[in-house]
């Protein structure tokens, strides 16, 4: 048999690891994700972020090939800076979500290799959460994990945010929105169980927390468990902070 | 610009054509074709090849190393290449992978350099915009399906602060205290994190250098790839410094003594 | 003139019958009319000088450079309209690098003024275009040492050791002739340079100028560079003074 010359095409793509996650409250929303860069079993970086902050009203999270993600990244918000030249305020959440999906499908047949998940608030002053999937499929939810460790945490998150597999002791009902401590200890425990459980998960933890305008929800928040950054940008009334921890680095 | 006033577009009709049923002809086209567009080749995969770059951040700025050496596959090629590459006045890259395409982007990098020089204008290129302006070319290129096969590591020091990033030719970034391409992502970077991660600030020129030597002695050993002439650039307050060549110390003598594989057991 | 009239200074395609293209000329008048440019080639480098007409007060200080970086090594100076000066520059710049690209080695001043020579002359044959109401001073310090050009808006290009150009050219011409350029340095010739600008200026006629100075040059490490502060002020001072010292 003639040996035939081996076609070795090359390969646009690769998987940088990580996990990221959102969770909606009723007037404020956490978007959080892990630091940690990798290909293969290499840690490339400890801390190279993979949220970020779009408007005072939105913070995107990007998680897949991290080459794709910071692109994508950096034309999303050369577009929310034209919207703002043309309309002198930023672009509402579910317009931000709209306009993530024209984006991603007008690369439908040379996908950016990402999971989006958009957090931030709504215009009527509700938590949001939007995912997407590579190619701009897209829908509003009340909490979503992708990335590396998704099949890990978005079970938890189910049991813990939608009360999956639970049932309400008699006479009561599950609570249709959880309060900020309730939600940031699940989402610390959401990374921290994938930090031990997933190899590509760890190094650091960014959680991105947007608070509606008036939102109390800082309240009854014991001053010394976390600390807040904050990151506001405008004085329109919502406020963004940053929560940043150590994870596990092994 | 086409200078046909023909091809300039028309009315579809002379006059109103509410169905849209009048004929377009195809008009000639004066745009530029390329009869050998089909012969065009791509880089499908690396052929002259340089293998690792180290760099690490030290109490003055930051420190760089690479081999001399380029490879043909497995034939040691020439022993005499220069890798690091200093940009401007306070910035250096240093390649792996693809020498072919890393004398292209040194070409880039040198014209985007007399670019910024000619302007007169008061702006240098420091080495975060060098690492941005390759982030966009490779990223540019790996999306053309056409990608410049190189791992490069940029380091610089501007205003009191150290940079030192990475990008490969899939327009993958990152930065981080120490860095390493190749073969030295997997075998030098755990030497130099465990020698450099939170010291980076009192390490001293001399404490760096013995680390990034005995990291290059370590890769000679390990890598077949690697030679033991190579050199060391350093970016600080003063600038750029690239050494000459330097050589590694090296002791075969544990060979000898090795038994054990395949048939040879005894 | 007695061209005018004749039909045959319209158009840069068209000779007049004595063989002259008036259009080339009329181009020479833009540039006698503009404020001086100098160049000298010394033993050491090379340096420019302008006397840039300020024809307002409120035009920021510095701005629209007459002297130009065209490569690490190369800069240009212009006599004549500004705009074209800056397209020239361009143009130069784009030559220099396309040099580099196919050569990789650092273009030969001669090499430069050579396509810039054509490319001034292509701008004599059409009648759809003007020619250029420049003359531009090219100087580098290359593989051959210092060298200094000037176009001319016919396209010709001459070498030099010292060259003037603009409303002044005479008087700069006479007294660069009295300076041994190939024995002084370009430290020494950036005091003279600045006292003939400072000589040539008509203050009578002009109201405000501003003297611009480059060097290529050991102390540049042979870069086109703007001199610096101190010599700059320097020079300065001593220019004013020698004017003083004329009056007396």
């Amino acid at each position: 048999m003639t040996q035939q010359p081996q076609q070795h095409a090359f390969n646009p793509y690769t998987e940088n690891g990580g996990t990221i996650l959102a969770i909606a409250g009723a007037d404020f929303t956490v978007i959080a994700g892990d630091t940690r860069q990798s290909e293969g079993y290499s840690i490339q970086t400890r801390y190279a972020p993979k949220v970020f902050k779009l408007t005072d009203k939105a913070v995107l999270a990007v998680n897949g090939f991290a080459a794709d993600g910071n692109m994508f990244v950096k034309k999303v918000k050369q577009r929310l800076e034209w919207y703002r030249h043309a309309h002198a305020k930023d672009m509402p959440i579910r317009s931000i979500a709209r306009l993530i999906q024209t984006m991603l499908y007008a690369r439908r047949f040379f996908p950016y290799y990402v999971y989006n998940i958009l957090g931030g608030i709504e215009e009527d002053g509700t938590g949001a959460v939007y995912s997407f999937d590579p190619v701009g499929s897209y829908e509003r939810e009340a909490c979503r994990a992708a990335g590396a460790a998704q099949a890990l945490v978005q079970p938890f998150l189910d049991n813990q945010i939608y009360f999956k597999n639970q049932t309400p002791a008699p006479g009561t009902v599950f609570p249709q929105h959880l309060p900020l401590s309730t939600v940031l200890e699940i989402v610390i425990d959401s990374f921290t169980g994938a930090t031990e459980r997933h190899i590509e998960v760890g190094d650091g933890l960014e959680m991105y927390v947007v608070l509606s305008k008036n939102s109390n929800a800082l309240q009854g928040l014991r001053a010394d468990a976390h600390s807040f950054q904050e990151v506001t940008s405008t004085a329109d009334g919502e406020r963004v902070f940053v929560i940043r921890r150590d994870l596990k680095k092994d | 610009m086409d200078h046909f006033p023909t091809n300039w577009g028309r009315p579809r009709a002379e006059g109103f054509d509410a169905y849209a049923t009048h004929p377009i002809h195809q008009r000639p086209s004066n745009t530029p074709r390329d009869a050998f567009s089909a012969g065009v080749q791509r880089t499908q995969q690396p052929i002259v090849t340089g293998t690792s770059v180290l760099a690490l951040k030290y109490k003055d700025g930051i420190m760089m190393a690479a081999d001399n050496l380029a490879s043909y596959g497995s034939l040691a090629r020439f022993k005499d290449v220069h890798r690091l590459q200093a940009v401007g006045t306070n910035t250096i890259v240093g390649a792996g992978g693809d020498m072919s395409d890393f004398q292209y982007i040194q070409r880039m990098l040198d014209e985007l350099v007399i670019d910024e020089f000619t302007a007169q204008d008061g702006h240098s290129l420091g080495p975060a915009e060098i690492h941005e302006y390759l982030s966009q070319v490779m990223y540019a290129r790996r999306s053309k399906m056409n990608p410049l096969w190189n791992s490069l590591l940029v380091g610089g020091f501007t205003d009191g602060k150290k940079f030192l990033a990475y990008v490969d030719l899939l327009g993958t970034t990152y930065s981080a205290t120490t860095l390493a391409t190749g073969y030295g992502s997997m075998i030098a970077q755990p030497l130099l994190r465990k020698a450099v991660e939170g010291r980076e600030d009192v390490l001293t020129e001399e404490e760096a250098r013995k680390i990034i030597q005995e990291c290059m002695r370590v890769l000679y050993y390990r890598d077949a790839r690697s030679l033991d002439k190579y050199q060391v650039a350093t970016v600080t307050a003063e600038g750029v410094k690239i050494s000459d060549s330097l050589y590694l110390e090296t002791s075969w003598s544990f060979a000898e003594g090795i038994r054990g594989y395949g048939a040879q057991t005894q | 003139m007695t061209s005018i009239g004749t039909g045959y200074d319209l158009s840069a395609s068209t000779y007049s019958p004595d063989g002259r293209i008036f259009q080339v000329e009329y181009a020479g008048k833009a540039v006698e009319n503009s404020g001086t440019a100098i160049g000298l080639k010394c033993k050491d480098g090379v340096v420019f000088a302008v006397e840039k007409l300020v024809h307002s007060k409120l035009l920021v200080p510095h701005a629209n450079r007459r002297i130009q970086t065209i490569d690490r090594h190369i800069g240009l100076a212009t006599s004549g309209l500004l705009a074209d000066g800056r397209h020239i520059s361009n143009r130069a710049r784009d030559e220099a690098a396309n040099y580099r690209e196919t050569y990789n080695s650092p273009p030969p001043l001669k090499a430069v003024a050579d396509r810039l020579g054509l490319y001034v002359q292509a701008y004599t044959l059409y009648s759809s275009v003007r020619p250029f109401g420049i003359s531009t001073i090219l100087g580098a310090v290359d593989n051959a040492g210092p060298s200094l050009f000037v176009i001319e808006p016919s396209g010709v290009f001459f070498g030099y050791n010292g060259a003037a150009v603009g409303k002044g050219r005479q008087l700069a011409k006479t007294e660069m002739e009295k300076l041994k350029l190939s024995e002084i340095t370009v430290r020494e010739a950036v005091i003279e340079a600045a006292r003939i600008i400072y000589l040539v200026h008509d203050d009578a006629k002009e109201k405000e100028f501003e003297l611009e100075m480059s060097w290529i040059g050991p102390e540049s490490n042979n870069l086109h560079v703007h001199v610096p502060d101190d010599l700059f002020q320097e020079a300065e001072a001593k220019a004013k003074a020698s004017l003083e010292e004329g009056f007396e």
